[in-house]
C-alpha cells in the first residue's frame, strides 16, 4: 500500500503543525499542513487523506475555553466532512490543544459512536498555572495508536489539561475502556522527583479514545519526543553509552506512536 | 462609561465544578494577610455584549461560549450565590486591550454570519464572589491588591446590595472621544522658556492641558524652530509629535552615538562597532557575521542554507506600571524584530531577564507628591512581568528556555525586563539574498496586523525619560499574541516566499511615525493617507494615529502588481492589511488627512536635523569599606545560606511555566539533572533534519558597578562567553549582543561610568574574537517620586549591562550538561581562582561591597576556552558547570545537586592564590569552569589542557553529601544533598 496521507490542521493560533508533520513524514507517511481557512474554502481536499491530526498550540489564545473557539469554527463550517471522515477507517488524534479541540467537538470518547456532543472536559492546572514538564504514562487499552507501547515517557505544556467527567461517565469511559493512558510515577518522574499527575486530571487520566480506538486525543506531545537529544536526562544516558562503549541512539520514545498510525494503512 | 440601554447584554458564566483559579485565587488573598478571615472565593466570567439580536440569537451564542459539562450561564438576568458577602467585577478601562473580547466577537461573527460594527462592542469582566469575616477595608485592600488602576475598573458591592440591585449592573467600557478628529498648529514663535516646556511637558491641549512628554530638550526644540521659521510656517501637532519620536532617545541613542570626550564619534561607532569591524577583518573567511547593526536583529552564519539572528530589548518603564502588559507586550514586540529582520525571520527562542526588587521588600513609593499615585510592590511586579512573558512567549508557540532573575532594591522603582528572540532565515529565498530589502518608490505602504488606538501613545518618548507622576497611562498596553501569530504565520511561512513585498518593518516605538518614515529612506519619501488606518473605534486625532504604538502591527511595501495577491493571502488567514499609502521619492515624509496636508516634512532634516550635543565626564572610583570578615566557624550553614540567597536560588517557577519544548527543538533544558538545576546556558536545535544546534546564554553582573564598571562590563562578557563554552559552545563561533540599561544618563559622572564599560567591550570583545552583532540600549532608569512621608526620592538603577551570546554547535550530542553523572568521576577546577570578592554576593551576604571586584584576563581565558571546547567535541567531559555568582562553592553545590550525588573536594589544589577558605569557597574570580572527568579520560584530558591552570580537587561519590576540605585539608563542609536542595529551592517554593 502507499504511503498515507496525513493532514495536519493549522491556524488561531495552533502552533506544533511543523513538528507534528515532521514526526509524520519520518515515520514514513507523507503530511501537508493545511490552514482551516483553507479547508473551509475547499473541503473537498480532506478526501485523499488517512490520518488527521489536530497539533498542539494556542488556538484562539484560549479564550472562552481551551479548544473551544476552533472547535466551533470546525463545527460551524466542516461537521460534516469530520462526522464522514471519522466514520469511515480512518485516524485521528488531538494532541494538547488539539485534544481539547476534540472533545469540545464532541469527537471523544463519543460513546456509541454518537459523534458531536461534549462528554467531558479539560479544565485549569490545579496549580491554575502553564506548567512544561516530563510526564510518565501506562498505556491501557488497544488503540492502534499506542501498539507496542506498554509505557512512555513525554513532555507535556498545557494551562489547561485537567481531565475531568462526571462519575457517570467516567465509569462508562472504564468500562468502555476508553482510557486510553494514565499517568503513573515510571522512569522519568522518579528521575526527576517529581509527582506522577501533573495537573490534577482525574484519575490520571492523560488520553482518551473513541470506541473505535482511531480517535486519540492525549494531553503530552510525541513530536517532541522523537530524538533521543529530547529525552530531559539524554546527557546521562549518553555518558552511560559511553562507557559501555556503545552507540547513542538517535530516536526517542514519541516516534513510536507516529510509526503506528503509519503501519496501520500498510 | 455609555449609560444602560436595551441592546447591550450581559451573560454570566459559572462554574459547576470546582474551579482551580478561584481556589488559587483564594490562596492569594490569604497570602496578602486574609489568611484567617476568608473562606471562599467564586468566580464568573461576564460578557458584555453591545448589540441588537433577534431572539434566539443570544442563546445561541451562550452556547458557543460555555462548556456544559463545567459551566452554567445567566443571559440577562445576575447569578447569585447561596452564600457570599462581598461581589466584586474587575473589567478594562475603556480602550484597553481584551483580547478575550476579540475572540469572543470572532466566534459571534463566525457564528451568526453578521459582523459587528463598530458602534457595536463585547467587552469582558470577571466577577470575583467572596465570603469570610471580610469588612468593608479589607475587601477594598484585597481590590486593590488584584486591579492595577491604570487599565482596570473595578465595582466592589456588599451581598445586600448586590441582591438590592440585582445583581452587578452592566456597564459598557466604551471609549469616547471629547471633540471631533482636528490637527493643530503648535506656535514656535515663543521664548526659550516656552520652548523648554513644550519639549518637556509636549503641547498643550486647547484646555491648556499638556498632551505629554516630547523629550526635546532646548537644543532640539530650536533646531525645530529653525526649520519651520525656513520653511516660514509653525508645525502641525503631527509634525512636531513625528520629530519627537524619531529623535527620541529611544529611537536614535543619542548617548552612544554623539561625541563624548575625546570620543568624536560617539561611544557606539568607537567602541562596539569597531570592535565588530575588527574581529570581522581579523577573522577574513571565519567572520560568521551575516548581517550588523543595520536591520532589526543581527544575523550569524547557522549552515550552508540558514542564518540565524538575535535580538534583545527592554520594555523597562511600561512594566513599572503595568508589569504584565508590559512584559507581555515586550516578549510579543521583539519578536517583531525577528518577524522584521530581512524579509522575514521565523522566531525560534525566546529568551528573558529581569531585574527586579526583593519582592518581599515593604518599601512604599509614590509617583506624586500628594501620594495618591502608588507604585506597585515589588511582589506584584515580579509577578505580573512573569506572568506576562509567560502568556506572550507560551500563546506564540516560540520557546522560551533560557533566562535569568536578578535581584537587588535599586530596582524598586524600575524593574528591568530584558526579553530576546533568535530567530532562523534562509540566506536565499528563490536565489535572492533573505536579508536584503528596500522599499521601492510607487511601493502601496501597507499596515497588516492590528488596529490602531489610543494605547501606547507617547511609549517612545517616555522611555527616554524618568519615570515620574507626568508619566502618561496611555503609555501602557497589553499585548495581543494570537493576533500577531496569525500574522507572523502569514508573513514568514507564506507571503515571504511568495515573494508579495520588498521591505517590511515593525510597528514598534513610534508607532507608524518611525516605520513609515524609516521604510521611507529606502525609497525615498512616503505620502500616508491617514484617515485610511484602520482605528479601534471612531474619532482619533491624526496625530495620535500616527504615533501610536498599538501592538502586533507591521509595515510592509507591497508592489502594486502584488497587491491583490497580498491581500487575498491576509484575507484567508483573517490578518488585516490596509493600504495607507504610497512610498515615493520625492524626498519628504507627506501625510493627509482626508485630502488636506498636515504633515510634510523634509526627510533629511526628519531623520539627521538633530545637532550633536557633546558630552563631557567625568570619572571618580569609589572606595568602599574594606570589609572584615570573621573567620567562618560554620561553612556548611554559610554555603547552605547562599544557596538560598536571591540571586543564587532556584527560579524554577518560571522554567515550569514557560514552554522550552515546543517546536520540538529543545536539547539542553532550563533545568538540569536530576535534581533540576537551573543551567546558565540553554541548547536549541532548530532545523529539525540537522544535528546542528543553536547555543545561548547570558551575562549579568551589575553588583560590580559599585566598584567599576569596566570590570562589570568585562565580567559580563566573559560569563557569557563562558557559560556558553561550558555547555560545549566553540569560542570562535560566538557573537555577542550589548543592552546597555544605564540611569542619569545626563550626569557626568553616569557618563564617565558608562565610558568605561563600552572601553571595556572593545577591549574584552576584541580580545575574545566575539563580535557584537546587534545591541539596544534604555539611558533613564531612575525613578523619581515620594516616599510614604512625602519625601522626594529618586532611586536609580546600578548601572546594568546584559551581554548575551549566541553560538552554532555542529552536533548538539557533543553539547554539556551541569549534573554530576558518575561515582569515581574526577573534578577538575579549571582557571585560577584570586582574592576578588568586591561585589560579591558573599560580601553583598556579608553587608560589603569591597573594593576589588573580578577582573578579566581575555587572551588567558580565551586558551582555556578553546582547550575545554576542544575536550567537549571529543566526549571527554561528563558534566561541566561554568563558575558565576556565588563561586566555586556554589557551583560544585549546584552539580551536585542537579546530579543527587555527593562530592569529595579538596580546597588545597585550587590554582591561584587565595589565602582564606571562606574566599577560596566565594571568589568570583573569571575564567573558571569546574568539569567532571571520567578517570578513563584522564589522560587524554589533561594533555588538551596543557598550558592552561587546571587542577583535580577531588571525586564525584556515591554518598548523598557534599564534602569539601580546606586548604590544609580539614573537614569545613559536610552537606546533605536534600538540605542543599531544599536551601536552594525554598526561596521561591510559595510562587
Amino acid at each position: 500500500m502507499a504511503k498515507p496521507n496525513v493532514i495536519v490542521l493549522s491556524g488561531y493560533g495552533l502552533n506544533c503543525e511543523e513538528e507534528t508533520k515532521f514526526a509524520f513524514e519520518l515515520s514514513g507517511s507523507k503530511a501537508e499542513i493545511i490552514h482551516i481557512n483553507d479547508l473551509i474554502q475547499k473541503p473537498s481536499i480532506f478526501d485523499k487523506y488517512q490520518i488527521m491530526a489536530v497539533p498542539g498550540g494556542f488556538a484562539y489564545g484560549d479564550d472562552t475555553g481551551s479548544g473551544n473557539a476552533y472547535a466551533n469554527k470546525l463545527k460551524n463550517h466542516l461537521w460534516e466532512k469530520i462526522e464522514n471522515f471519522v466514520r469511515k477507517d480512518r485516524l485521528v488524534i488531538g494532541i494538547c490543544n488539539g485534544f481539547q479541540i476534540l472533545v469540545n467537538l464532541g469527537l471523544l470518547p463519543a460513546f456509541d459512536k454518537n459523534y458531536g456532543n461534549r462528554q467531558v472536559a479539560l479544565l485549569h492546572n490545579n496549580s491554575a498555572r502553564y506548567t512544561v514538564r516530563w510526564v510518565d504514562l501506562k498505556i491501557e487499552n488497544n488503540t492502534p495508536w499506542f501498539a507496542h507501547i506498554k509505557t512512555i515517557s513525554l513532555p507535556i505544556a498545557h494551562g489547561e489539561g485537567r481531565f475531568f467527567a462526571t462519575s457517570e461517565i467516567l465509569s462508562k469511559l472504564k468500562k468502555k475502556k476508553l482510557v486510553a493512558a494514565r499517568y503513573v510515577k515510571r522512569e522519568i518522574c522518579t528521575y526527576q522527583s517529581l509527582p506522577a499527575n501533573p495537573n490534577g486530571a482525574l484519575d490520571g487520566i492523560a488520553a482518551i479514545t473513541d470506541e473505535s480506538g482511531r480517535i486519540l486525543g492525549m494531553m503530552p506531545h510525541p513530536e517532541r519526543a522523537i530524538f533521543f537529544t529530547h529525552l530531559p536526562h539524554w546527557p546521562l544516558l549518553k555518558e552511560q553509552y559511553l562507557r559501555n562503549k556503545k552507540s547513542l541512539p538517535k530516536f526517542g520514545p514519541g516516534l513510536q506512536i507516529f510509526k503506528n498510525a503509519v503501519s496501520y494503512f500498510l | 462609561m455609555k449609560p444602560i440601554d436595551f441592546s447591550t447584554h450581559r451573560i454570566e458564566v459559572c462554574p459547576t465544578v470546582p474551579d482551580a483559579r478561584a481556589q488559587v485565587r483564594k490562596k492569594k488573598i490569604e497570602l496578602m494577610g486574609f489568611g484567617r478571615k476568608i473562606e471562599s472565593v467564586f468566580l464568573a466570567d461576564v460578557y458584555t455584549i453591545d448589540k441588537t439580536f433577534v431572539p434566539g440569537e443570544l442563546k445561541k451564542i451562550t452556547n458557543a461560549l460555555i462548556n456544559p459539562i463545567t459551566q452554567r450561564a445567566h443571559i440577562d438576568t445576575f447569578y447569585r450565590p447561596s452564600y457570599f458577602g462581598w461581589a466584586i467585577e474587575i473589567g478594562y478601562l475603556p480602550g484597553v486591550t481584551d483580547n478575550i473580547a476579540t475572540t469572543t466577537k470572532e466566534i459571534i461573527e463566525d457564528l451568526l454570519k453578521n459582523p459587528f460594527r463598530q458602534t457595536e462592542g463585547i467587552y469582558t469582566s470577571q466577577l470575583i464572589f467572596l465570603s469570610g469575616k471580610l469588612t468593608a477595608s479589607d475587601i477594598h485592600c484585597i481590590a486593590s491588591g488584584l486591579i492595577n488602576p491604570l487599565i482596570q475598573r473595578i465595582i466592589i458591592k456588599s451581598a445586600a446590595q448586590y441582591v438590592k440591585e440585582e445583581g452587578m449592573g452592566k456597564t459598557v467600557p466604551k471609549v469616547k472621544m471629547d471633540h471631533a478628529p482636528r490637527v493643530d498648529t503648535v506656535n514656535l514663535d515663543v521664548l526659550d522658556d516656552e520652548l523648554t516646556v513644550i519639549g518637556k511637558s509636549g503641547i498643550a491641549d486647547r484646555d491648556g492641558s499638556r498632551r505629554g512628554p516630547l523629550a526635546l530638550d532646548l537644543t532640539y526644540m530650536k533646531a525645530i524652530q529653525t526649520y519651520f521659521k525656513k520653511a516660514k510656517r509653525n508645525p502641525t501637532d503631527i509634525e512636531l509629535e513625528s520629530i519627537a519620536q524619531t529623535w527620541s532617545e529611544h529611537c536614535k541613542h543619542t548617548i552612544f552615538s554623539d561625541p563624548l570626550d575625546e570620543v568624536k564619534n560617539g561611544l557606539f561607532k568607537t567602541y562596539i562597532r569597531a570592535a565588530t569591524e575588527k574581529i570581522r577583518k581579523q577573522k577574513g573567511k571565519q567572520d560568521m557575521c551575516l548581517s550588523v547593526f543595520t536591520d532589526n536583529s543581527g544575523a550569524i552564519e547557522f549552515d550552508e542554507k540558514y542564518a540565524i539572528t538575535h535580538k534583545a530589548e527592554t520594555h523597562n518603564s511600561p512594566s513599572a506600571l503595568d508589569p504584565y502588559g508590559g512584559a507581555i507586550t515586550g516578549i510579543v514586540g521583539v519578536n517583531r524584530d525577528t518577524i522584521g529582520f530581512g524579509k522575514g525571520a521565523k522566531p525560534i527562542i525566546n529568551i528573558y531577564g529581569f531585574c527586579f526588587a526583593d519582592p518581599t521588600a515593604k518599601t512604599v513609593l509614590y509617583k506624586d507628591r500628594e501620594l495618591k499615585q502608588k507604585m506597585l510592590s515589588p511582589d506584584r511586579i515580579m509577578t505580573g512581568v512573569i506572568e506576562g512573558v509567560n502568556n506572550g512567549g507560551n500563546c506564540s508557540g516560540i520557546p522560551t528556555p533560557q533566562g535569568f532573575v536578578v535581584f537587588d532594591n535599586r530596582y524598586i522603582g524600575k524593574p528591568l525586563v530584558f526579553v530576546g528572540t533568535v530567530g532562523l532565515i534562509p540566506k536565499k529565498i528563490h536565489g535572492r539574498l533573505a536579508f536584503s530589502k528596500k522599499a521601492e518608490p510607487d511601493n502601496y505602504i501597507v499596515m497588516v496586523g492590528g488596529r490602531v488606538g489610543q494605547d501606547g501613545i507617547h511609549g517612545a518618548t517616555f522611555s527616554s525619560e524618568a519615570l515620574d507622576s507626568g508619566s502618561p497611562a496611555t503609555a501602557v498596553q497589553i499585548g495581543d499574541p494570537i493576533t500577531q501569530k496569525k500574522l507572523s504565520d502569514a508573513i514568514v511561512k507564506e507571503a515571504r516566499d511568495r515573494k508579495l513585498y520588498t521591505s517590511i518593518t515593525d510597528n514598534g516605538a513610534g508607532g507608524l511615525s518611525c516605520s513609515v518614515a524609516e521604510m521611507a529612506k529606502e525609497a525615498g519619501g512616503c505620502k500616508v493617507q491617514l484617515e485610511k488606518v484602520p482605528l479601534k473605534y471612531p474619532g482619533l486625532d491624526p496625530w495620535k494615529i500616527w504615533i501610536s504604538e498599538s501592538q502586533e502591527r507591521m509595515t510592509l511595501a507591497v508592489p502594486k502588481n502584488k497587491w491583490k495577491e497580498f491581500n487575498g493571502l491576509m484575507k484567508k488567514r483573517s490578518v488585516e492589511a490596509t493600504i495607507i499609502g504610497t512610498f515615493t521619492k520625492s524626498g519628504f515624509c507627506q501625510v493627509t488627512y482626508n485630502n488636506k496636508t498636515i504633515m510634510n516634512i523634509d526627510m533629511e532634516f526628519l531623520h539627521d536635523g538633530l545637532p550633536p550635543r557633546p558630552m563631557t565626564t567625568i570619572y571618580k572610583t569609589s572606595l568602599h569599606v574594606e570589609p572584615k570578615i570573621k573567620k567562618i566557624k560554620n561553612l556548611t550553614l554559610t554555603l547552605t545560606t547562599m544557596l538560598s540567597r536571591l540571586n543564587i536560588a532556584s527560579f524554577e517557577f518560571i522554567s515550569m511555566q514557560y514552554d522550552h519544548e515546543v517546536q520540538g527543538t529543545s536539547v539542553i533544558k532550563p533545568l538540569q539533572g536530576k535534581g533540576r538545576v537551573n543551567g546558565d546556558a540553554s541548547v536549541v536545535k532548530p532545523v529539525l533534519s540537522s544535528k546542528k544546534g543553536v547555543i545561548i546564554s547570558q551575562g549579568i553582573l551589575p553588583h560590580y558597578s559599585d566598584i567599576d564598571t569596566y570590570h562589570m562590563a568585562g565580567c559580563s562578557i566573559d560569563t557569557a562567553i563562558r557559560s556558553a563554552v561550558t555547555s560545549g559552545a566553540d569560542p570562535n563561533r560566538l557573537a555577542l549582543l550589548d543592552n546597555f540599561c544605564w540611569c542619569s544618563s545626563t550626569e557626568p559622572q553616569r557618563l564617565g561610568q558608562l565610558k568605561r564599560a563600552a572601553q571595556a567591550c572593545f577591549d574584552c570583545a576584541v580580545a575574545f574574537k566575539t563580535p557584537f552583532i546587534s545591541g539596544k540600549d534604555s539611558m533613564f532608569n531612575d525613578f523619581k517620586g515620594y516616599d510614604k512621608k512625602g519625601k522626594p526620592i529618586k532611586i536609580s538603577i546600578p548601572p546594568t549591562l546584559l551581554i548575551s551570546s549566541i553560538g552554532v554547535v555542529d552536533d548538539v550530542t557533543k553539547t554539556v550538561s551541569i549534573d554530576l553523572k558518575s561515582p569515581g568521576d574526577l573534578i577538575y577546577i579549571l582557571g585560577e581562582t584570586h582574592e576578588e570578592l568586591g561585589g560579591s554576593e558573599y560580601f553583598n551576604m556579608m553587608g560589603y561591597i569591597g573594593n576589588v571586584a573580578p577582573s578579566v584576563n581575555a587572551r588567558k581565558n580565551l586558551k582555556l576556552y578553546k582547550a575545554f571546547s576542544q575536550c567537549a567535541k571529543k566526549n571527554l567531559i561528563a558534566s561541566a558547570i561554568s563558575v558565576n555568582r556565588g563561586g566555586i562553592g556554589v557551583a560544585l553545590a549546584k552539580s551536585a545537586i542537579a546530579g543527587m550525588l555527593g562530592i569529595d573536594v579538596s580546597l588545597k589544589s585550587v590554582p591561584g592564590a587565595v589565602f582564606r577558605v571562606d574566599f577560596a569557597l566565594f571568589s568570583e574570580s573569571q575564567g573558571r569552569i569546574v568539569a567532571t572527568v571520567n578517570p578513563k579520560n584522564k589522560k587524554t584530558f589533561e594533555k588538551n589542557m596543557k598550558g592552561v591552570p587546571h587542577a583535580v580537587i577531588g571525586k564525584v561519590t556515591s554518598n548523598n553529601f557534599i564534602l569539601m576540605k580546606d586548604l590544609s585539608n580539614e573537614t569545613i563542609i559536610k552537606l546533605y544533598l536534600d538540605k542543599a536542595s531544599e536551601a536552594y529551592k525554598s526561596r521561591f517554593k510559595n510562587y
